[in-house]
């Protein structure tokens, strides 16, 4: 039984944290239908930017629950900051060209971004633990766990439940189902389809950042942090569906729980359940469980 | 092919043999490393042929590279002329499986799976330390050719000639079959699938062979690169070693099979100078000239070549 909890605990914690960085590029794909490869160095960006912006205001001997705001400010300006000048300045350009083009050219975004991070930050690690220290630990059935991995799934509630009601309950949120849909037709209809594409993709760029900024405080920050994220954050939102939100949250619960199970019970398939559940689903639904079929253009 | 790069492949093969003699050795061994990786690259250029990116080659590549590494330790093997069908048939065997679920897909489908599978196979390279050494790789004697055992220089010049006269083979191959009517199944495929479905060929089934075809060259271009090395490790199988082999085939232009090879040669002369004077700032680089390619030159290096060519010839 307590195992049971373990692994429940476990895995919503993991999930949370798979759904912070995998919602993002869910979201970018669903409008733009684009694949960023480059949304893992959004997080490293983020995470750097949180570690650094802690690290200052800590030295500074401020209020501390304050390290909280700056990990929720980095993401927000690394997201603002970079999302828009990448769509405006690389992808624009690609529109209407094949997928495959488009990948690679999110690829060489992802080359770019990688070096520019260790030029801005260095190649030495960065410690930003403060928050994480600060909220100490939390007792649940018996077992400490870091309060912080609470905070984690909190944020992960908040960012997913605020994304639901952007969508589903806005202006701004019906245009951009519209534009899912159909695109020309949106257009046809008065939708600036550009203006569209930049706030969406801000907004996936954020949603990255705020993963790698809230991350920062459980790891210590070092190059090619960013390169497994982008792998993972695929793989779950394969399994939930391309472009679907409520598919990245199943697909973050399926493989966080998994995960967990495989911790506890089979800790040499740890490494390999993301991708056994990935090929699982796949072999059942090809286009993830909340996928839609496509049709096919003759 | 036509009759110009004929004689151009011709030239570059006469070229790159006078090489191994009149260069420096250090010079020689990068281009015996840029022969196997264009291998490779050349392998990327074949699905890409059919319309598909891979960023998941480094799965044969690594592969290979360990059987070869694994028969060289386990059995003593040392033959470099059973090695390479070794390192191909295993890449093919690992293809035919993996195969069955990625020629299912297409686009960024097809590229994301490939990633992750060989990304698996980085999980168990890395794990397996008893087997493979983990992090740490395994270290590969020189290998024989023909029997015949060299030591110091004159193995990786051995190791040189094996390379070009296995680049030189594949080339022709895999020029034979661009203009097979295989080859130009795989081409319809990627202009119109459903076409092709209709016409009544399987783009699934022809989709599994290119796959099969590049798992092999990959293959050979993994053992070529152990044998070159003298060492493998588990970053063959990362996902950055499979993306730079994607670079490489956008850099040289996958419509001919001399653009990859070109390409693999010249980014591996200047990757080894930006390694030295700019280590940190070497990927934006890549990054950089990528997407300048891609916006601008969408057919390659090799490209505007070819093209010079086309309106000579008429």
């Amino acid at each position: 039984m307590s195992t049971l909890l373990v692994i429940g605990v476990d895995g919503l914690v993991f999930a949370s944290w798979l759904f912070l960085v995998s919602v993002g590029l869910s979201l970018i794909y669903g409008v733009l239908r684009i694949l960023n490869v480059a949304h893992g160095s959004l997080f490293a960006v983020g995470a750097y930017a949180g570690a650094s912006l802690v690290v200052a205001y800590t030295q500074g001997g401020l209020w501390p629950p304050g390290t909280f705001l700056m990990l929720l400010a980095a993401a927000l300006a690394s997201g603002l900051l970079l999302g828009p000048a990448m769509e405006r300045g690389v992808l624009w350009w690609t529109y209407g060209r094949e997928p495959v083009l488009q990948l690679l050219v999110t690829f060489s975004v992802f080359l770019i971004l990688e070096d520019a991070t260790k030029l801005v930050w260095g190649v030495s690690p960065y410690y930003a633990y403060q928050p994480y220290q600060l909220l100490g630990q939390v007792r649940v059935g018996g077992v400490d766990y870091p309060a912080y991995s609470f905070l984690l799934l909190a944020v992960a509630a908040a960012s997913g439940g605020g994304l639901w009601w952007l969508i589903r309950r806005t202006r701004f949120g019906r245009v951009v189902v519209a534009v899912i849909h159909d695109p020309e037709m949106s257009v046809a209809l008065g939708v600036n389809l550009s203006r569209v594409y930049v706030a969406t993709f801000a907004l996936g760029a954020v949603l990255a950042a705020l993963g790698g900024a809230f991350t920062a405080p459980m790891i210590s920050v070092v190059p090619g942090i960013g390169v497994e994220v982008i792998v993972l954050a695929f793989a779950v939102v394969v399994v939930g569906g391309l472009g679907s939100l409520e598919g990245a949250a199943v697909g973050a619960l399926l493989i966080g729980l998994v995960r967990a199970a495989a911790v506890h019970l089979l800790p040499v398939l740890e490494l390999f359940t993301i991708y056994l559940v990935m090929a699982a689903v796949l072999l059942v639904r090809p286009m993830g469980l909340f996928g839609r079929v496509e049709a096919r253009r003759i | 092919m036509t009759h110009r790069t004929r004689a151009v492949a011709w030239a570059a093969l006469g070229l790159l043999a006078l090489a191994g003699t009149l260069l420096p050795r250090w010079l020689v061994f990068l281009l015996a490393l840029a022969l196997a990786k264009g291998l490779a690259v050349l392998s990327v250029a074949v699905l890409m042929g059919a319309g598909l990116v891979s960023f998941g080659q480094g799965l044969f590549f690594a592969a290979a590279a360990y059987a070869a590494g694994f028969a060289m330790r386990g059995w003593a093997l040392r033959e470099a002329l059973l090695l390479l069908p070794l390192g191909a048939g295993v890449a093919v065997v690992l293809g035919a499986v993996v195969g069955l679920l990625v020629a299912r897909y297409r686009d960024i489908f097809f590229a994301m799976l490939t990633l992750a599978l060989s990304m698996v196979l980085y999980g168990v390279l890395i794990k397996a330390y008893a087997v493979t050494g983990g992090s740490d790789g395994i270290r590969i004697p020189a290998p024989t050719v023909l029997g015949l055992q060299l030591s110091g220089d004159d193995a990786r010049l051995l190791v040189y000639y094996l390379a070009l006269a296995s680049t030189a083979a594949c080339a022709w191959a895999v020029s034979r079959y661009g203009a097979s009517g295989f080859g130009y199944l795989a081409q319809a495929v990627r202009d119109n699938e459903v076409r092709v479905a209709y016409l009544g060929a399987s783009p699934n089934r022809t989709v599994y062979a290119t796959y099969l075809l590049s798992a092999a060259l990959c293959g050979l271009g993994g053992v070529l690169t152990a044998l070159n090395v003298g060492h493998v490790d588990p970053g063959l199988s990362y996902w950055t070693t499979s993306g730079e082999l994607v670079f490489v085939a956008v850099l040289g232009g996958t419509g001919s099979v001399l653009g990859p090879l070109a390409g693999a040669v010249v980014y591996e002369l200047i990757r080894s100078y930006a390694f030295k004077y700019a280590p940190y700032a070497w990927q934006m680089m890549l990054g950089a000239a990528m997407l300048l390619i891609i916006l601008f030159i969408p057919g390659g290096l090799w490209s505007p070549v070819q093209r010079l060519w086309r309106r000579q010839a008429a």
